[in-house]
């Protein structure tokens, strides 16, 4: 009831890796977001495991990048790591990117469990005090559905939607159920082969 | 530790508008110093202050420091990102943090302040645009002011900001803070490569921080917000001689594109407008600009340090590890080089040692040929007789190259002046190098 699917996410993208033999993944992982990637490299060298330590980084000066790897390993490339949420939101305001509809004011079944709404969705079991209720939500972040909440909102325009991220008290990440499992959740994946 | 600190009072933004965001300038800062010095109270004031603080945040490191039986809320938790920093209780890395004020993008690299993390502070440093030095009232200018200090006058940030906290222990006194400040310019004075300025403040109190203090009328210059709002930071990147290593050839060969050739590359100083001559080096051959691109769009003029590609007038042959500069600025060319090292590896620097180095977008091997001196960062003296080079020290050395580059001086230009270099076994970044 309470497992993540991240476990899969990071095995098949591990495998990917591997079998195609990449010598960089480009993620959109930016430092604002959590604490571990605060600490991360434009350029994060991972070993044939895909595993990340963060005391084997290069230090990264002025504007060198230093790419250099031996067989097997390879690169997570982090281009927006200076990015905060509201660069990314006035980026796709500039440039008119069209965004799935997630990310705005929708209906939905939802579910309260421990302060977070999550989609009423058939990977979440109930528990047996547990209702749902139809709510107005919209997406903040989008992760695995078993582990994100939604925040309630109305915001159905790119505008209200800057709006409502200029003045809010949570952080982008702050309903992402994974991160909070322990204090290092979110470096402990990294280090397993995560983003 | 904070006193007002309160949850319930978290302020939230409500002036907010999005015109002129995109354009908004940036300014990177670093700050540095141990937790006695109240750093991380600064940063949390900064933070808090600009409405940057986040209550999920907040109630995380609330969260944290009760289960660590802290007496407070600790906010050198919000930087703190790794288990072994939190677990140590130490800054380990360079942590990164990032706020706005309607009138600019900031970025925080914060770094611990022992000595054997001056790495880290050498690696913060590089792209800052001001660095905050952090003095204790009472303590006044101690061994690791001067470090500091030593580290942004190698690196060249042009703006040093010496804020002189807990002015609250010392009964807010002008004369606490002249003394500092005298003693501060008595051996800062001969340092070169930046400006200073002054500040007194208290990060606990909040005065002078964001808010402009109710208990030093004796001070009539900026908080450190508006000093960080309104320090000049374009000319720094747009003065100086023009400079553009060429990273990338585009040449798209396809319908809509059939005969396009762009020359990619960020612009390390200076200005590139259309028609201007150029020189493309190492050939020296002169051209004029066709045209300068921003993505798809195309621009008049483009400054130092917008990502760009440059369409020529003339079909020469270029490729990436090439600089584009105006005819008139030249570049030296040279095989040896008189250097200030930073070294950031655990296996000492050997002397004729073999290395790669990484200069612009051109790699070369290298080799070490002398070192002349190392310097001794807690005293600030040149050691000529110690050459031992290892983890965290800085030293004067002199290097070969296998082939000629094309260099500025550090002090001229903080991009084409710099250079690292790479052990070739073990692929890692070993040293960290300026051009004298």
């Amino acid at each position: 009831m309470n497992a993540s699917r991240n476990a899969l996410q990071t095995t098949t993208l591990v495998d990917a890796i591997q079998e195609l033999k990449f010598d960089a993944a480009i993620g959109g992982a930016r430092r604002d977001e959590e604490k571990a990637r605060a600490k991360e490299r434009f350029f994060s060298h991972r070993d044939e495991f895909s595993q990340w330590d963060p005391k084997n980084q290069r230090p990264e000066l002025w504007n060198l990048l230093n790419g250099r790897k031996s067989l097997g390993e390879h690169f997570r490339v982090f281009p927006i790591s200076n990015w905060t949420e509201m660069d990314v939101w006035q980026y796709i305001l500039s440039e008119k990117i069209p965004i799935p509809s997630i990310y705005f004011t929708h209906e939905r079944d939802c579910f309260v469990r421990d302060g977070v709404i999550y989609a009423h969705s058939p990977f979440v079991q109930l528990k047996p005090n547990e209702k749902i209720e139809k709510r107005t939500v919209r997406f903040r972040t989008i992760g695995d559905m078993s582990c994100t909440g939604a925040v309630t909102s109305e915001a159905s325009t790119l505008e209200e939607v800057i709006n409502e991220v200029a003045s809010t008290r949570v952080t982008e990440r702050g309903s992402r159920i994974d991160d909070k499992r322990s204090e290092a959740a979110m470096e402990d994946r990294k280090k397993a082969g995560y983003f | 530790m904070y006193k007002d600190f309160d949850q319930n009072k978290i302020p939230v933004k409500n002036d907010f508008s999005s015109e002129g965001y995109l354009d908004m300038e940036l300014l990177r800062f670093t700050t540095a110093g141990s937790v006695d010095d109240g750093k991380s109270t600064l940063i949390g004031r900064l933070l808090y202050d600009s409405k940057s603080i986040f209550e999920d945040q907040y109630e995380a490191i609330r969260a944290s420091s009760e289960k660590r039986g802290e007496g407070y809320v600790n906010l050198a938790l919000l930087t703190d990102g790794l288990r072994a920093e939190r677990e140590q209780g130490i800054t380990i890395d360079v942590a990164y943090r990032y706020f706005a004020t309607p009138k600019r993008k900031f970025i925080i690299a914060d770094t611990p302040g022992h000595i054997q993390y001056t790495r880290n502070m050498v690696t913060g440093a590089s792209t800052a645009n001001v660095a905050i030095i952090l003095i204790d009232a009472r303590k006044g200018v101690i061994e690791q002011t001067k470090r500091h200090t030593y580290i942004a006058s190698l690196l060249r940030i042009p703006h040093l900001i010496i804020c002189i906290n807990k002015m609250d222990l010392v009964e807010f006194q002008a004369t606490v803070f002249e003394k500092i400040r005298k003693d501060y310019e008595a051996f800062a004075g001969r340092l070169e490569g930046n400006d200073r300025h002054f500040i007194p403040i208290s990060a606990l109190k909040g005065d002078n921080v964001v808010d402009v203090s109710q208990n030093m009328n004796w001070y009539k210059g900026p908080t450190l917000l508006t000093m960080l709002e309104e320090i000049p930071i374009s000319d720094d990147y747009q003065k100086g001689s023009a400079r553009f290593p060429v990273q990338y050839v585009i040449r798209p060969m396809n319908e809509a594109y059939h005969d396009f050739r762009s020359y990619a590359g960020r612009i390390s100083g200076g200005t590139f407008s259309k028609g201007e001559e150029v020189r493309v080096l190492p050939s020296g051959l002169k051209t004029k600009i066709k045209a300068v691109f921003l993505g798809e769009e195309e621009l008049e003029k483009a400054f130092s340090p917008m990502s760009i590609s440059i369409v020529l007038e003339d079909d020469i042959d270029i490729s990436r590890g090439d600089i584009i500069v105006k005819a008139e600025e030249p570049m030296v060319v040279t095989q040896e080089l008189d250097v200030m090292l930073c070294w950031m590896a655990e296996k000492k620097l050997e002397l004729q040692g073999k290395y790669l180095l990484r200069h612009a977008s051109r790699e070369v091997r290298c080799v070490i040929k002398e070192i002349k001196y190392k310097v001794n960062i807690s005293t600030l003296e040149n050691e000529p007789e110690n050459k031992t080079v290892g983890l965290n020290d800085i030293a004067r050395v002199v290097i070969k190259t296998t082939a000629p580059l094309f260099i500025d001086s550090y002090s001229q230009n903080r991009i084409t002046g710099s250079f690292i270099l790479i052990d070739e076994g073990t692929n890692i970044t070993v040293g960290a190098g300026m051009i004298s």
